[in-house]
């Protein structure tokens, strides 16, 4: 995790067309620590939630031939139920539950080791990429992250 | 199971109700879904993937919106709930065979 530029996953460890498992290991520092919170740093929820989100668009966008964009628009029944701290190796899954016309709801869950982290129902909007700039920075992205 | 077609109205007019928490009185076939009910994208968003559940179809909400944005089709053919639900209906009849 790049937790500054919102680089939550680090590398695929598996993927199909309605499951994709990826590992993301939180930094040891980061800015972020300096704040949440000061001398019991703690990854804030909402960046556990962006991971598990950006599981689930990575999952779109692969199954899509990298020809979609994913963006979040909704989290439900989200459920924080760990505290994740520095160092954490975490495992994040998405899993495809409904692929609609231009949307798609997924599970998003973050466990670290057997411990279950956070889990969430992620709806995310899906559309042709809005500029060639965003598609060949994802597209990197997943080569970086062994998605392609 | 799904609805039968003739069912179409009501079942659409219950999602849209509970999903958007609008009277259900107001909800009629001449309505349309945005302008005369004020349903936003993510609540209409959440209706789709209620009515993809209910009926077991795929809503092709990306085709509409192009055609209606192209200009080849009226607004009212696919978001006036009278429109709506015949459009529904027809999904699923096309799924049935």
């Amino acid at each position: 995790m790049r937790l500054e530029y919102f680089e939550m996953v680090d590398r695929v460890l598996e993927h199909g067309p309605e499951r994709l498992v990826a590992r993301a290991r939180v930094p040891e520092a980061s800015p972020v620590f300096e704040g949440h919170f000061p001398g019991f740093p703690l990854l804030p929820g909402v960046l556990m939630i962006e991971t598990m989100a950006q599981a689930a668009g990575w999952l779109i966008v692969a199954r899509s031939g990298f020809a979609r964009m994913a963006l979040l628009a909704k989290v439900g029944e989200a459920k924080l139920r760990g505290m994740v701290k520095p160092g954490a190796e975490l495992t994040v899954t998405a899993e495809l539950r409904h692929d609609g016309s231009g949307y798609a709801v997924l599970h998003g869950s973050l466990a670290e080791g057997e411990a279950r982290a956070a889990e969430a129902e992620l709806t995310l909007k899906t559309l042709p990429f809005p500029a060639a700039e965003l598609e060949t920075a994802v597209r990197a992205r997943a080569r970086a992250i062994g998605l392609a | 199971m799904s609805p039968a077609p003739s069912d179409a109205f009501s079942t659409i007019a219950d999602i849209i109700a509970e999903t958007a928490n609008i009277d259900r009185a107001k909800i009629t076939p001449e309505a349309h879904v945005i302008n005369d009910l004020g349903i936003d994208s993510l609540d209409f968003l959440d209706i789709v993937f209620e009515i993809d559940k209910r009926f077991g179809i795929k809503v092709p909400v990306e085709a509409w919106t192009e055609q209606v944005n192209s200009g080849k089709a009226p607004a009212e053919q696919f978001f006036v709930m009278g429109s709506l639900a015949k459009r529904i209906e027809e999904l699923v009849a096309a799924k049935q065979g």
